[in-house]
């Protein structure tokens, strides 16, 4: 039972409080310690060479003068770092990635390092390795990769129809169910729409960053930014040839990750040039590079074509889905294919999904990866069918909710869901009831992500003062210590403030999987209670050793063992304080697959005004309903909920990588490429709803990533209605939004 | 015998089939009888999948019982950011 992962509807004493989080006055007075704030004896500063090409052969590289500069330590090319991976697959992605072999696949592309004393000597040196490249043809829009004839990214990609050739299209996936067929022709009104959204990153304050130091006699540690210290230990002892217990991988606090620290980009390069050298090497990137070569999510074009009954029920819902992959084959267009319809019970659907190659950087994860995108265009076709049949738009989608039971359209039957409890909050929400100013618009969307769990470890001791030390292997990406403290502190009957969480490294923990998927609460959370359950029964025995009674006459509450039938009990405190004489140290430990994440649902309403002389959109209001299972720590979870709307408002109308027809990025800088800060956001409003999962044993979902998913489409909708115009291409950035308004203007006007 | 379900890319590797019927009382079992009886869903059980049961996903917990009559599919193993 103590391992039971069943939801037990237990009533809480602290879990759904908001306390003080513990790392708060460190990260607010500076001494929180991130990527680039550890240093060395001896250390060197690393710095990279990087392609000025889209795309090219490297004919030579020629380090000689760089190697002899005074104060270079180490120069390495992509012969410093043979291939331990076979040749093939995605860690082999993974190594050219970090370092070109024998061609740049995209402007940014490292082609070498060097480690020197300082910083100027690295970039000099970083000047005087020559650098032969053949440039070839390159391509970096999704459609245009798709066209026959485009440059090809990767000879060695091909179609599933062998004799076609090398093809930038690397995967084609198909979702759904049913007679797509048949289903449109029971429908009363189609709408069939394109959209397209432009390449985003991630966006994190703090660049990628490490420290790395590998010894003459192999062993290594890194001190670096990251969401998953044991998947960076995995890859970058892989990718050296080195065994994972040589290497320690410890995780500095982190400035933002959103999915964009779920891969190695840097790290490999700073462990090579310290062998190389034989001294500890940071390695920080600059924001350009954290631009033009870590990993934004896919650029995309969509065509979804929707049918329903005059009744208002959806009866075909189809969706082809190009999904920009950069240089290296991904997952994106599939996952954005699953996700595309699974708000929605619809009896015939289906959803392609493309992956598609450019020369651009390679893809990485960003915060619900490929969903939003799909959400932007669904979520915009159905609102367009509710116009089309004069129906409300939020009773709309509750009439073709999914629902407990709906066979979600990528494949699973969904047991109990947040959908239609969020859109009933929504209908009742005073936002949708407030008036709307000249110029202004309003627009819903639903989101949906899949959520995870892993591979997860954690201990739990008990000092001599009772006072409690947890350590979990996810890191604290938005208050986990608080919320893992929480749980330690409920389950052992504690205040919440005699438990420390500590983020463990490599070498002091089982392993964890990435701190993703929405996973950080669920799983250690899961795994913190198993280890207080697990110490608490150490507690147990020490109680009854010291009333010399069977443990199966000691019970625990409250935060004390309680003999049966007899009026005595022993606090956690005063065990504690007993334990070196009743069997030494006490601790607690678990390690669980964390099955049966709960999937996410969230709607949101969206209030903007459209500047029609200049296109300028403003976000006036803006409300997120979402379903959280249990908020273990509400501010967090609301903040969870903000943080998803403030990028997707970045995302709906500013941000977007802009290549020049050279291939290079033209804007790789927060000047030119535009984040919302405070002044573009309104107060982002919040409900939570708690609809227990199933399969956690306080009912915890993810909540970390569904926030982003309905921006996208939320605001399309509501700037639409202000604008008078349908807009299907995300940024609606101010010369965009001009564009159409003058472009219907223009279709609208009497001819003749 | 249960009845699995394979979605998206997975189907090529049972000749496009929507579903098969395999052994298995566990997940384990099911993905030993699949790999047996289609050897090329080996390499893509190697890269890593899921398995749900009567809606719940699965990913590394492979002692999972697989109940009679239950509703059991493969799927693409995701993660997130």
């Amino acid at each position: 039972m103590a391992n039971d992962s069943k939801f037990t509807n237990q009533k809480f004493k602290l879990v759904g409080t908001r306390v003080m989080r513990p790392d708060g006055v460190d990260k607010v007075t500076g001494r929180a310690r991130y990527g680039a704030d550890a240093s060395a004896p001896g250390q060197l500063v690393g710095a990279i060479l990087r392609s000025p090409h889209a795309h090219a052969t490297i004919r030579k590289i020629d380090t000689q003068k760089a190697e002899k500069l005074k104060g270079v330590k180490a120069v390495i090319t992509s012969a410093d770092l043979p291939d331990f991976t076979g040749g093939e697959g995605e860690l082999y992605n993974v190594l050219e990635n970090c370092m070109a072999r024998g061609r740049a696949l995209y402007d940014g592309h490292a082609v070498a390092a060097v480690a020197a004393v300082d910083a100027e000597t690295a970039r000099r040196a970083l000047k005087l390795i020559k650098v032969d490249y053949k440039v070839l043809p390159h391509v970096t829009d999704v459609d245009e990769a798709m066209k026959p004839g485009a440059p090809v990214v990767q000879p060695v990609v091909k179609t599933k129809d062998k004799k076609a050739g090398p093809t930038n299209v690397a995967n084609v996936t198909t979702y759904g169910h049913g007679d797509v067929d048949a289903g449109f022709g029971k429908a009363d009104i189609i709408i069939e729409k394109s959209y397209k959204t432009e390449q985003v990153h991630q966006g994190y304050i703090e660049p990628h960053a490490c420290l790395a130091s590998v010894g003459p006699d192999g062993h290594g540690e890194l001190w670096v930014t990251t969401q998953g210290p044991f998947a960076y230990r995995n890859w970058c002892a892989t990718l050296l040839g080195m065994e994972m217990s040589q290497l320690k991988v410890t995780s500095s606090e982190i400035g933002g990750g959103f999915g964009g620290k779920t891969h190695v980009w840097i790290e490999p390069i700073a462990l090579a040039l310290s062998r190389k050298a034989n001294r500890p090497v940071k390695l920080v990137m600059s924001r350009e590079e954290v631009f033009r070569a870590s990993g934004p999510t896919s650029p995309t074009s969509i065509d979804v074509r929707l049918g329903a009954t005059r009744d208002g029920r959806i009866v075909a819902a189809d969706a082809a889905m190009r999904y920009g992959n950069g240089a290296f084959p991904g997952i994106w267009g599939e996952v954005g294919a699953m996700a595309a319809w699974a708000c929605y019970d619809i009896e015939n659907v289906r959803s392609v999904g493309y992956e598609v190659l450019l020369n651009r950087p390679k893809v990485a994860a960003y915060r619900a990866p490929s969903a939003p995108m799909a959400a932007f265009a669904v979520e915009s076709t159905v609102t367009l069918m509710a116009e089309a049949l004069g129906m409300d738009p939020v009773e709309f989608r509750l009439k073709n909710a999914a629902r407990e039971g709906t066979r979600a359209s990528y494949g699973p039957t969904y047991g109990p869901i947040g959908i239609v409890p969020t859109l009933e909050a929504v209908k009742k929400h005073p936002h949708m009831r407030a008036r709307l100013g000249k110029n202004q618009g309003r627009g819903v969307a639903c989101g949906f992500w899949f959520n995870f769990g892993g591979q997860t470890c954690a201990d739990l001791i008990i000092d001599v003062d009772g006072t409690v030390g947890l350590s979990v292997g996810t890191v604290d990406v938005g208050g986990a210590r608080a919320s893992l403290s929480l749980i330690a502190a409920e389950e052992l009957g504690i205040p919440y403030e005699e438990v420390r969480c500590n983020i463990a490294d490599t070498a002091s923990l089982g392993h964890n999987d990435m701190t993703d998927g929405s996973r950080g609460t669920f799983s250690s959370g899961m795994a913190t209670i198993f280890a207080a359950r697990d110490a608490i029964e150490q507690l147990r025995v020490r109680a009854a050793k010291a009333w010399g009674i069977d443990v199966k006459n000691v019970s625990w509450k409250d935060g004390k063992a309680i003999a049966k039938g007899k009026r005595k009990s022993l606090t956690l405190k005063e065990i504690a304080e007993a334990s070196p004489n009743t069997g030494g140290p006490i601790s607690g430990h678990s390690q669980v697959v964390a099955d049966g994440a709960g999937v996410s649902f969230a709607s949101h309403i969206c209030d903007v005004e459209v500047d029609p002389e200049t296109g300028g959109t403003k976000v006036v209001r803006y409300t997120v309903v979402q379903d959280a299972g249990k908020a273990v720590h509400p501010d967090y979870v609301e903040g969870q909920f903000q943080g998803g709307a403030a990028q997707g408002i970045g995302w709906a109308l500013n941000e977007e990588y802009v290549y020049g027809k050279d291939g290079r990025l033209q804007n790789p800088g927060f000047l030119d490429y535009r984040i919302p800060v405070c002044s573009d956001l309104p107060f982002i409003d919040t409900q939570i709803l708690e609809i227990p999962n199933p399969n956690h044993p306080y009912g915890i979902r993810g909540v970390g990533e569904t926030s982003i998913v309905p921006p996208l489409a939320a605001i399309a909708n509501a700037v639409s209605d202000a604008a008078g115009v349908r807009m299907t291409h995300v940024p609606m950035s101010p010369p965009r939004v001009l564009a159409a308004i003058k472009a219907s203007r223009a279709e609208k006007a009497p001819t003749g | 015998m249960p009845e699995v379900r394979l979605f998206g890319g997975l189907r090529d590797a049972v000749d496009g089939a929507e579903s098969v019927r395999v052994e298995g009382a566990t997940i384990r079992e099911l993905l030993q009888s699949l790999g047996r009886e289609y050897p090329r869903i080996r390499e893509r059980i190697g890269q890593g999948i899921a398995v749900s049961i009567d809606g719940v996903i699965y990913r590394d917990n492979w002692d999972q019982p697989i109940p009679e009559g239950a509703e059991v599919g493969l799927l693409l193993r995701i993660a997130g950011g």
